[in-house]
Order: C-alpha cells, then sequence, then structure tokens
C-alpha cells in the first residue's frame, strides 16, 4: 500500500483542492457578482437587501479561498512557490479588493454621510477581486517561466490577451451566479432586476465560452492533442455538449421565470467549464511542465493532512449548510 | 544593493501588514471568550444585563474580527508572493499547520459567526451559545496552529533535511510541540486576554467616570480588573519562563534584548543603554549590576554569551529587541500594579468611585496593544539574520520578484491599511460611545435593531 502512497495522495490532494476551489468560485462567485452589480442596483433598498442576503455568509464564502491558498501551499509548495511570485501584482490587487470590499459589510451601515465611499468601496473591491481572479486563472492555464525550480519570468508576464478575456468571462460568470441567487433571495422588484441582468450576463458568458474554448488548445500542443485525437473527441463531446444545452435551458428558465433554476444552471455550467478546464491541464499543476507529483509535498506531509480533512471537511460542509439553512429566508435584522 | 531592494522592502512589509493584522487577533481572542461567558451568565442568571453587554460587544466584536480576517487573509498569501523560497523549502512542514489551522479554526469560526452576529432571533438560545463557544473555540484553536507554526520557525525540531534539498518531517510532535510553542502559546494567549480584559475594564472605567451605564460600566470594570489580578502576575511568570527557553535555544536573541556584547558571569541588568551595531558597545548606559545574569538565568553568577560570540552575519541587530522589550516589561509592570491596586480598593469598597484609579484604568485600555506588538517586534527581530533559526536565512526566503513589484504593493498596504484600519478605529470609538443602552432586548427584532446603529450616526 505505502508504495502506491506517492502516486496517489497527490491526486486526491488535487481532488480535494479542485473541491475548494470550485467551492469559492461557486460561494465567493455570487459573493463577489453582488458588489459587482451593486451600483447598477434599482435603489437603496435593494442594495441593503443585496448585502444582507449575504452578510451572514461572506466571511466562510472567503474562507474557501484560503483554503485554496493554504492547501496549495501545504499539498504542493513548489507550485505554490512558483505561482504566487509569478502572479505577484494581481494576487496583491485582488487582495486589497478583498479587504475593501470585506470592511464595506461592516462600515456602510455604520455610517451615514460617508456610506456612498463605502457603497464605492464594496463595488470597486468586489470588482478587481473578480477581475483579478480572472486573471490569475488565465496567467495559470498559460503557465509561467520556470528555471531551477523558481519562477524566472517578468513582474507583467501576467499580462496577455488570453488573461484579459479569462478575467472578462469570469467577472461575467460571477455576475450570472449573482443573478441567480437575487431571484433566489431577492423581493419582487429586486426578482424582476436579477432576470432582466442574468439574460445580459448569460449571453456574454455564452460569448467568451466560446471564445476561451476555441482559444486554450492553441496554448499548449499537448491541450490540442488531448481535445482533437478522433478517439478522445467521442468521449469528451458531452462536456461542450452538456455545456450548450445549459446554456439554452438557463435561457428557457429566465423565460419562464423559475426561481431556483437559473441558479442551479449557473452552477452547472461553471462545473462543465472547470471540469473541461481540468481534463485539458491534467495531471500538470504548472502546464506544461510540473506535475501535481513534481510538486507535491512529501507524502507524509500530505498523509498528515489528510487524516484532518477526511473527517474535517465533511463537517465543515455540514455547519456551512447549516448556516445557509438558518439564514436561508433574507430577514432585515442582517446588518443593523 | 539596489535602491529598491526586494529583501528589505518584503520585510518591511510583512512586518506592517502582521503588526496591522496581529492587534485584531490579541482583541478578539479575548472577546470571543469573554461574550462565551456574557452569554452564560444571561441563560443562568436572566439578568438583562449580561444580554445587553453580549448584544452590544458583539457588534465590537464584529468590527474587529473583520478587520482580522481581511488583514490575515493577506498573510496567508504573502509567504507565497513573498517568501515562495521559505515556503518551497519550508513547505513540507510549515504547510500542514497551516491547512489544519485553516481546516479546524477558520471554518470553525466562519461558519458560526453569522449565526453568533445575526442570529439570536432565528435559532434557539442553546443553539446561538453554541455558536458562540464555537467562534470563541475557533479564535483559540487558530492560535495554538500559527504559534506552533511560529515556534518551530523560533526553535526547530522533527525535521529532517531531504535528498532533494528541502526540510522533510520526521516527527510531527516534535514540529507541533517544539520547545519553545508551550510557552509562546501561553504567552500570547494570556496577553489576548489582557489586551481584552484592560479594554473592557477600561471602557467601563470611562462608563462610570462620565457617570452613564454605570451597570454595565461597573461589570465590565469588575471582570475586566479581576482577570488583570490574577493574569498580569502570572504572565510575567510565563514570560519568565519563555525567556529561559530562549536563553537555552535562542541565545543570541538574549543577548540583542539585553544589549549584552560580552560573554560574561555576574552580568549587570542594563535599564537603560543606546546599543551602538557598529562599535559593538552601548552609549549611556545605565545598569544594575549582577542582576542580568540572577533574571536571565536565576544564578547570581549565570552565564550569559554576548553578541560578540557569534559571528556578525549569525547576529540580530539589538536596537530593536532592546527597546522593544523594556517597553512589554514595563507595560507588564503596570498592568501587575493596577491589577493590584485594583483588588486593594475593590476589599476597601471604593473600586468605583476612585476617580484618579478610574482615569488610570481609563488610560491603561490600549496598552495590552502595546505590550502584543512589542514582544512581537522582540521574538521576530531577535530571530533575524534566520527566518528559520538556524536553518534558513531571511535573505534566502524571499520570492524573486523585482523591488519594484514589492514598493509597489506596499505603497498600497500603507494606504489602504491607513483608511481601512483608521475607519475601523473610528468606528468601534462610536460604537464604544453609544453605550450599551441602545441595545435592543432579544425579541425586538426587525426595524427596531436599526435604531442603536442610527444612535451611533449620529452622536
Amino acid at each position: 500500500m505505502t508504495e502506491y502512497l506517492p502516486i496517489l495522495l497527490p491526486m486526491i490532494w488535487a481532488s480535494i483542492l479542485a473541491l475548494a476551489v470550485f467551492l469559492y468560485v461557486l460561494l465567493g462567485g455570487y459573493d463577489l457578482g453582488l458588489g459587482v452589480l451593486f451600483p447598477l442596483a434599482p435603489s437603496h433598498k435593494d442594495r441593503d437587501a443585496m448585502m444582507n442576503s449575504v452578510a451572514p455568509f461572506w466571511d466562510g464564502n472567503e474562507t474557501w479561498l484560503v483554503m485554496g491558498g493554504g492547501g496549495l501551499l501545504a499539498a504542493f509548495p513548489l507550485a505554490y512557490s512558483v505561482m504566487l511570485p509569478a502572479l505577484y501584482i494581481p494576487l496583491i490587487l485582488m487582495l486589497i479588493g478583498l479587504i475593501l470590499r470585506g470592511v464595506a459589510f461592516e462600515f456602510r451601515f455604520k455610517s451615514e454621510r460617508y456610506r456612498y465611499l463605502w457603497d464605492l468601496a464594496f463595488a470597486g473591491g468586489s470588482i478587481t477581486a473578480a477581475l483579478m481572479q480572472g486573471v490569475v486563472m488565465g496567467a495559470f492555464i498559460q503557465g509561467f517561466k520556470v528555471v531551477d525550480n523558481k519562477f524566472a519570468g517578468g513582474a507583467f508576464d501576467w499580462l496577455t490577451p488570453f488573461s484579459v478575456v479569462t478575467a472578462l468571462a469570469l467577472l461575467s460568470g460571477y455576475v450570472l451566479l449573482s443573478a441567480g441567487w437575487l431571484i433566489m433571495k431577492g423581493d419582487d422588484d429586486l426578482r424582476d432586476w436579477a432576470y432582466r441582468v442574468a439574460r445580459k450576463a448569460l449571453v456574454v458568458l455564452a460569448a467568451f465560452i466560446l471564445i476561451f474554448s476555441v482559444w486554450t488548445p492553441f496554448l499548449h500542443p499537448e491541450i490540442a492533442a488531448r481535445w482533437f485525437k478522433p478517439a478522445h473527441m467521442v468521449m469528451l463531446s458531452p462536456v461542450p455538449l452538456i455545456t450548450a444545452v445549459s446554456v439554452i435551458a438557463l435561457w428557457l428558465a429566465l423565460d419562464r421565470r423559475y426561481r431556483y433554476a437559473p441558479f442551479l444552471l449557473g452552477v452547472v455550467i461553471f462545473l462543465l467549464c472547470y471540469t473541461g478546464l481540468a481534463v485539458s491541464l491534467f495531471p500538470f499543476i504548472i502546464p506544461p511542465d510540473i506535475s501535481i507529483w513534481k510538486a507535491a509535498a512529501a507524502p507524509e506531509s500530505q498523509l498528515f493532512m489528510l487524516y484532518g480533512a477526511v473527517p474535517l471537511l465533511p463537517i465543515i460542509l455540514g455547519y456551512t449548510a447549516y448556516s445557509y439553512y438558518v439564514f436561508w429566508q433574507v430577514g432585515d435584522e442582517g446588518y443593523h | 544593493m539596489d535602491a529598491l531592494d526586494p529583501l528589505l522592502l518584503s520585510r518591511i512589509q510583512f512586518a506592517f501588514t502582521i503588526s496591522f493584522h496581529i492587534l485584531f487577533p490579541s482583541f478578539t481572542i479575548g472577546l470571543a471568550a469573554w461574550l462565551a461567558v456574557l452569554e452564560a451568565l444571561w441563560l443562568k442568571t436572566g439578568k438583562a444585563v449580561y444580554m445587553e453587554l453580549a448584544r452590544h460587544w458583539t457588534k465590537i466584536f464584529a468590527v474587529s474580527f473583520g478587520m482580522g480576517v481581511v488583514s490575515g487573509l493577506v498573510l496567508s498569501y504573502e509567504f507565497g508572493t513573498n517568501w515562495s523560497e521559505f515556503s518551497r523549502l519550508g513547505g513540507n512542514v510549515i504547510g500542514p499547520l497551516m491547512a489544519y489551522e485553516v481546516l479546524t479554526a477558520f471554518f470553525l469560526e466562519a461558519g458560526f459567526l453569522g449565526i453568533m452576529l445575526f442570529g439570536w432571533n432565528r435559532v434557539p438560545r442553546a443553539v446561538h451559545f453554541v455558536a458562540s463557544l464555537m467562534v470563541a473555540s475557533g479564535t483559540l484553536i487558530s492560535a495554538f496552529w500559527i504559534l506552533a507554526a511560529n515556534s518551530w520557525m523560533q526553535t526547530p525540531t522533527g525535521h529532517v533535511m531531504g535528498s532533494d534539498g528541502v526540510l522533510h518531517v520526521a516527527s510531527w510532535y516534535q514540529v507541533i510541540f517544539n520547545p519553545s510553542f508551550p510557552y509562546r502559546f501561553s504567552h500570547m494567549v494570556a496577553a489576548a486576554y489582557l489586551t481584552t480584559a484592560f479594554m473592557v475594564g477600561g471602557i467601563g472605567a470611562w462608563y462610570i467616570l462620565r457617570d452613564r451605564n454605570i451597570a454595565h460600566g461597573r461589570i465590565m470594570l469588575g471582570m475586566g480588573l479581576s482577570l488583570i489580578f490574577w493574569l498580569a502576575p502570572l504572565q510575567l511568570l510565563l514570560g519568565d519562563m519563555h525567556g529561559l527557553n530562549s536563553l537555552k535555544y535562542q541565545p543570541a536573541k538574549i543577548a540583542a534584548l539585553e544589549a549584552h556584547w560580552n560573554t560574561g558571569t555576574e552580568v549587570p541588568l542594563i535599564l537603560f543603554a543606546l546599543p551602538d551595531p557598529k562599535a559593538e558597545t552601548n552609549h549611556f548606559e545605565i545598569a544594575i549590576p549582577r542582576l542580568g545574569s540572577l533574571i536571565l538565568t536565576h544564578d547570581w553568577n549565570g552565564e550569559i554569551k554576548g553578541l560578540k560570540s557569534f559571528l556578525p552575519e549569525d547576529r540580530p541587530n539589538p536596537i530593536i529587541p532592546f527597546f522593544a522589550f523594556r517597553i512589554m516589561v514595563g507595560i507588564g509592570m503596570i498592568m501587575i500594579a493596577l491589577g493590584l491596586t485594583g483588588a486593594v480598593l475593590w476589599f476597601r469598597g471604593g473600586l468605583y468611585t476612585n476617580r484618579l484609579f478610574l482615569k488610570a484604568m481609563q488610560f491603561a485600555a490600549p496598552l495590552g496593544f502595546l505590550a502584543v506588538l512589542s514582544g512581537w517586534f522582540v521574538a521576530e527581530v531577535g530571530r533575524q539574520p534566520w527566518t528559520v533559526y538556524g536553518l534558513l536565512r531571511t535573505a534566502d526566503s524571499v520570492s524573486p520578484v523585482p523591488g519594484g513589484s514589492v514598493f509597489f504593493s506596499l505603497a498600497l498596504f500603507v494606504l489602504a491599511y491607513g483608511v481601512v484600519f483608521g475607519a475601523g478605529v473610528y468606528y468601534i470609538a462610536k460604537l464604544v460611545r453609544a453605550g450599551p443602552d441602545g441595545t435592543p432586548p432579544i425579541g425586538a427584532g426587525g426595524d427596531a435593531s436599526r435604531r442603536p446603529m442610527e444612535a451611533a450616526g449620529n452622536p
């Protein structure tokens, strides 16, 4: 058994981290998306409702991002130590954005005169964080210049046409999730508006998914080979097909004003894009050279964490679900 | 050296961001525990005053906790953005400790924080109390892991150097329960409780002096002082034990914080001096003969290694540790004196009427923060030039990023923290001024819960 651990453990940890990042993209996604939509909301009352709908959850949502970062350090220290310096500027901007939008939850209801400034901080911080996460995703897919196990590129290597596209794509995806969230949680006026927003976001997102899907295979020949080998094409064809079906289904759900389907279908679209990405990149954590096995922490370190993660993750998901259950109905006691 | 040296700038940035961050956990570790105690007292006695205090201080807790969360997030990424070589070489050891902090503490806090802050009318009282307990435990568990990580960096044990050139773990028990961990953990938790006790007690004294919120103020001052009375002397003892431990494992740090240049027995206690690292001597020294040996080694003839016995490239610069240590100890002495005076006054029955003492408590309110910062400056600057003591130099830990990037980020952090934390302190002060009277009773949810904030908005 122990001789398989160095092969198995990195795969297990890659799956756990992929789950953490996916949960962050969903939960942090609708959460940041609310900030993006904030300045466009029809009224002050709606802005208060938007903020209160997420107030009990934002800290928990953001913890998945800490799990993603901390987990990467713990399970794949080499990847962490290459990627973070490479992404220095976008990550710092993301952190500043998250600081500004995070404290806005506490501050905006405590301020009368300067509330508009905290509204601005919430929106500006959320937009910055969302865009930078998209840039990080694009740069990650493109890969980094590595010499001698260290990042050896320049300070602006992350800034490419491709990463700009992924930034805008992720932003539109977050807006779609957030509109879906408001369709579930808003009152009638807010829902009407959210349905309209969701339509526009869906059109934009669908366009970006198309650009993204055509572009990605050209970044690394390995990715193209993986998708366009005849045998693979048949096996992998469900991914793009189900994505297309989901986009159409979501459009219809918005048309018929379903309450829960828009958010859930948004989640499905994210999941499919995420799967497509995983298919493209596996087993590389820094494409095209460093695999999850090369970047993995020592087996004794990964095993030590696994002892904790296996019992704890279900418990964490359990009490997170309980918190969502308790605050499912949006009340007005949220923030003061 | 380049004008924009990424190493120096990264050190300044980390010092700046972590100094800001540590202020909030220092406050919220104690506050979360106190809030759970208040809630327990309310559930047991049914007295409204406890519930009013709990609800009022929950708001202050929320602001502080929020700022702790966002400033802490920055640190978990700075390990990679600025100290990637440390992460690569020490990741096998440090990473899992951080991962356990996330899994056992951050999620626990975040998962129950919503219920603690907003759940008063949504869940049964017992469930709310459990949520408060979970948040309080989360803050302590978080301290456990992060202090295990920091202590391992100070006194590393349980590791081996692998054939792949990075550190590996031989024994998790020895990594976590490394030689300085028990002392550092208890010293920090006691510091956090003292910090909170002084804030709560000091604000209570201020209410009494202002002749308002008297019932609340008395409970705050009384509870704060009873903790200070026991904990301040205990903290001195813990600090002393911590010092003995450092003398054994980090003698260069002790030499730096005492500004001793020459090795010797019967070493004096230096009360004041200007250490001069270039000339390897002190100016304007005021010292008490032999007392240094007694305090540091518990022996009048104890030997203390001087800074000169370490190679110049292996010693910390003594200036910051020397002064920071004196500030910390001085504050500790003031804390002990205030605790004793408070006890005497209480015994005589004049605690709540002695205006001089109440004033002293009011001004002492922020002392804990200053002591915590000073203590960490001693610990961290005194560890230099190492990130992992004796194993990995700070200069070899830094990321391959250009100085310009770090200058840019440092400037942004200074700007953002200035605005955000300035505002945070302002809003906390506003909540304190509004007082617990404005907090509505439980069951009066809905619109009523807006009132205190409007009161806070128009003081």
